[in-house]
C-alpha cells in the first residue's frame, strides 16, 4: 500500500503481554518490546526457550487468547493499530496481509480435513475465487512449495504426508494470498536436520520472490546468519540487543548475545575450536524490575546490574539493554 | 467400506451362538429346572411331567440344544407363557414402539446435548457453563423412573400440557402400517394422529433421554475445550477464516469424535432404560412387555429380548465405527 520505502510495514512499540490468573501473580511474558519491519525486510527474533518470542508473534497476529491475557503497547500495520482494531477487521487482515507458519507441522494441520480444503479455504476467504479456480490455485501453490503430484496431494489427509511435506503445505497456505508480512515461528525445529535446510531455503526463496517481509523466530543464530537483515535478541520477555545482522555478529555488545554466538558452531572457525554454552538455564532469571534478568548467568556482571532494570539505549543504530556491555573490540568472548 | 460392514455383520454369528448357548444353559440351571420355573414352585409332579413332555425337556441336553438352535435360526423362540403367543410375534408388535421412543430420546439428547455442550465450552466458567455442568450432573444422578414420575406429575397431571400415558389417544381412528405411530400418521396422511403420537412421546423421551443428554453435554463440552486449544485451530485462526467455518470445520468435526462413541454406547442402553420409562407412562413397547415378563417369569420372552438386545448392540457398534470412519480418515479402512 505504502510507497514510502522508509516507512516501516510493521512497527511494534512497547509491546507487553501479561498472563493473568486468579489467585496467582501475573506472568509478564513480554515487556517493552519494540521493533520495526520494513517492506520486504527479513527480521530475526532470537532467544532461548521461554524468552517470549512466540507470545510476541501471537500478539502481533492477534492470536492470543482473549481471556486472562492483557496486551499493551501498539502494533502499527498500515497506519492501523492492530491491538485496537475490531476483531472482524483483524480477521480480514490475517491470512491476507499477514500470515504465519508455526513450529509443529504435525499438529498444525487439521487431521480430519483434506489438504486441498485447508489450502482452498484461505483462498476462498480472501480472494474472489471458488470451486475449480480455487482448486487450480491450490494445486499451483503446492507445486510452488515443491510438493510433487499436487492434484493428488490435495485430496490426501495430513497423516499421509511427511513432516517436511506438511510444513511445505503450511507454507503454501500462509503464502496463498501473497501477504506482505510472514511470521515464521521456528518453522524447522520439529523437522529432521536434512529437511530443515530445505525448508529454510524454500522460505528464503519464496519470501524473496514474493517481496514479503519476514519475521523469522528462532533460538538458533545459525538460522539467522544466512537469512536476516536485522536481528533482535530477546531474553526473559525483553529485547536486550538489536542491530543489523553483520553488526551484531561482528560486535555483540550484550553478554547474552556474545554467549549465544559463542555457543553456535561456526563454519569459519578452525576445527576443534571449543563451543561455549551459556552457563545456567533460562529459568534462572531475575525479575526485570529488580535488575537485569540475565545477571545470574552473566560473566560480565557488575554490581550495578542488580540495582534496577537497565534501560534500552540506542547507540549508533543499535539498541542495547546493558549497563556493562562487552567492549566493542571483543569479537567472541571466552 | 462394504467389506468392512459385511465382516462386522459376520461377527454377529459367533456372538449370537455364544449368547444362545449361555441362555440355554441359564434356562436349564434354574432351580428345579425349566418346568418348575414355568409352573411355579407349587407345581405338582404330574403337571411338571406334562410340561417336560410338552417341551421335550426329558430328552438329552444335546437333542434339546439342537432343537433350540434350529428353532432359533428360524426366529422361533417359543411362546410367551403369559400371552401364549409366539415370542417373535410379540416382539414384532412391541418393537416399533420402543424403537420410536428410543429414537425420539436419542434425537432429543443429541439435538440438545451437542449444541449445549458446545455453548458451555465457549462460555467456559460463565453462568451458561455452570448451569450445564450442574444440570448434567443432576441428569446423571436422578434415577430415570423418578424423573419419569416427576415429569408425568408436573407436565401431564398438574399442567396438563401432555397426555399422561399411552402412545396415542384411543379415540384417534388411526392406521398403523409400521407400528411407529408418528411415521404412520405421516404415511397415511393423518397428521392429527402423528401430532397426537408425538405429544405422547415427549415426556417419555425426555425421561429416557435424560442420561444420554447429560452425558453428551459433558463429553461435547470437554471435547470442545480440548480441541479449541489444538494447534490446527490456531492455524485456522491465523488464516482469518470466518468464525463459523472454524467452528464447523475445525472445531466440531474433531470434537465430535468422542461424542460419536458415547452416543453409540448410550443408544445401546436406551433399550434397557425403556423398561422403566414405558412402565411409568404405560407406553406399550418392548420395555413394558419385558417388565411384565420379568414379574411373570416368562423366560421365553426374556430370552428373545436378550438376543434382540445383543443384535442391536452389534448393529449400533457397527454404525458407530462407520460414522467414525466417515469423520476421521485415520481410522478409515482401506
Ligand atoms: N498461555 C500462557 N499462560 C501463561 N504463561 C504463558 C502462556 N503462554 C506463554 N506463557 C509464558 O510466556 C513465556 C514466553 O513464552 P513463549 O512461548 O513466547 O516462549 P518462546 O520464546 O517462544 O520459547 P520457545 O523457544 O520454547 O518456543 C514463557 O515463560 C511462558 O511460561
Ligand atoms: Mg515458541
Amino acid at each position: 500500500m505504502t510507497n514510502d520505502p522508509t516507512r516501516p510495514l510493521l512497527a511494534v512499540r512497547d509491546l507487553g503481554v501479561s498472563f493473568t490468573r486468579k489467585g496467582a501473580p501475573d506472568v509478564r511474558a513480554v515487556d517493552g518490546v519494540s521493533f520495526d519491519v520494513s517492506p520486504g525486510q527479513t527480521v530475526g527474533l532470537v532467544g532461548e526457550s521461554g524468552s517470549g518470542k512466540s507470545v510476541t508473534s501471537l500478539a502481533v497476529m492477534g492470536l492470543l487468547p482473549r481471556r486472562n491475557v492483557r496486551v499493551d503497547g501498539r502494533v502499527i500495520f498500515d497506519d492501523d493499530d492492530l491491538l485496537t482494531l475490531p476483531r472482524e477487521r483483524m480477521r480480514d487482515i490475517r491470512g491476507r496481509d499477514m500470515a504465519m507458519v508455526f513450529q509443529d507441522p504435525m499438529t498444525s494441520l487439521n487431521p480430519v480435513v483434506p489438504i486441498g480444503v485447508q489450502v482452498t479455504e484461505v483462498i476462498e476467504r480472501h480472494q474472489q475465487l471458488s470451486g475449480d479456480a480455487a482448486d487450480k490455485a491450490a494445486a499451483e501453490l503446492l507445486d510452488r512449495v515443491g510438493i510433487p503430484d499436487p492434484t493428488r496431494r490435495l485430496r490426501e489427509y495430513p497423516h499421509q504426508l511427511s513432516g517436511g511435506m506438511r510444513q511445505r503445505a503450511l507454507i503454501a497456505m500462509a503464502l496463498a494470498c501473497r501477504p506482505r508480512l510472514l511470521i515464521a515461528d521456528e518453522p524447522t525445529t520439529a523437522l529432521d536436520v536434512t529437511i530443515q535446510a530445505q525448508i529454510l531455503e524454500l522460505l528464503k526463496e519464496l519470501v524473496h520472490d514474493s517481496g514479503a517481509a519476514l519475521i523469522m523466530i528462532t533460538h538458533d543464530l545459525g538460522v539467522v546468519a544466512g537469512l536476516c537483515d536485522t536481528v533482535h535478541v530477546m531474553y526473559s520477555g525483553r529485547v536486550v540487543e538489536g542491530a543489523q545482522r553483520r553488526e551484531l555478529f561482528a560486535r555483540p555488545r550484550h553478554p547474552y548475545t556474545g554467549g549465544l554466538l559463542a555457543s553456535v558452531p561456526r563454519l569459519d572457525a578452525a576445527r576443534g575450536t571449543p563451543l561455549h554454552p551459556i552457563p545456567g538455564s533460562p529459568t534462572d532469571v531475575l525479575a526485570w524490575p529488580s535488575g537485569c534478568a540475565f545477571a545470574p548467568r552473566c560473566h560480565h556482571r557488575v554490581d550495578a546490574c542488580t540495582d534496577g532494570p537497565p534501560p534500552l539505549e540506542n547507540i549508533g543504530g543499535r539498541s542495547l539493554r546493558c549497563v556493562n556491555p562487552l567492549p566493542t573490540t571483543e569479537e567472541v568472548p571466552a | 467400506m462394504l467389506k468392512f460392514v459385511v465382516r462386522r455383520l459376520l461377527m454377529l454369528v459367533p456372538i449370537l451362538i455364544g449368547l444362545s448357548a449361555l441362555l440355554f444353559a441359564w434356562l436349564r440351571a434354574l432351580p428345579g429346572g425349566p418346568a418348575v420355573a414355568l409352573l411355579g414352585e407349587r407345581a405338582t409332579p404330574e403337571s411338571i411331567a406334562r410340561v417336560e413332555e410338552l417341551y421335550g425337556l426329558n430328552e438329552p441336553w444335546y437333542v434339546q440344544y439342537g432343537r433350540y438352535l434350529s428353532n432359533a435360526v428360524q426366529f422361533d423362540f417359543g411362546n410367551s407363557t403369559r400371552t401364549n403367543r409366539p415370542v417373535t410375534e410379540e416382539m414384532a408388535r412391541t418393537f416399533p414402539a420402543t424403537f420410536e421412543l428410543a429414537l425420539a430420546a436419542l434425537i432429543l439428547a443429541i439435538g440438545i446435548g451437542i449444541p449445549l455442550g458446545y455453548l458451555a465450552a465457549r462460555h467456559y466458567g460463565r453462568w451458561l457453563d455452570n448451569m450445564s455442568v450442574t444440570g448434567s450432573l443432576l441428569g446423571v444422578a436422578i434415577p430415570v423412573f423418578f424423573l419419569a414420575y416427576i415429569l408425568k406429575y408436573v407436565f401431564a397431571v398438574r399442567l396438563g400440557w401432555f397426555p399422561t400415558q399411552g402412545r396415542q389417544d384411543p379415540r384417534m381412528d388411526a392406521e398403523h402400517p409400521t407400528g411407529m405411530y408418528v411415521l404412520d400418521g405421516l404415511l397415511t396422511g393423518n397428521l392429527d394422529a402423528s401430532w397426537d403420537a408425538l405429544m405422547h412421546l415427549v415426556l417419555p423421551a425426555l425421561a429416557l433421554g435424560s442420561i444420554p443428554l447429560a452425558i453428551i453435554v459433558r463429553i461435547t463440552r470437554a471435547s470442545v475445550l480440548d480441541v479449541v486449544h489444538e494447534d490446527y485451530v490456531r492455524t485456522a485462526e491465523a488464516k482469518g477464516l470466518w468464525e463459523r467455518t472454524i467452528t464447523r470445520r475445525h472445531v466440531l468435526r474433531n470434537a465430535l469424535l468422542p461424542v460419536v462413541t458415547v452416543v453409540g454406547l448410550q443408544a445401546g442402553l436406551l433399550f434397557s432404560g425403556a423398561i422403566l420409562t414405558e412402565t411409568v407412562f404405560a407406553f406399550d413397547g418392548v420395555g413394558r412387555f419385558v417388565a411384565e415378563a420379568i414379574s411373570n417369569r416368562d423366560y421365553a420372552v426374556l430370552q428373545g429380548f436378550i438376543l434382540v438386545i445383543a443384535v442391536l448392540y452389534v448393529v449400533i457398534n457397527l454404525l458407530v465405527d462407520v460414522s467414525y470412519g466417515l469423520i476421521d480418515p485415520r481410522v478409515r479402512v482401506r
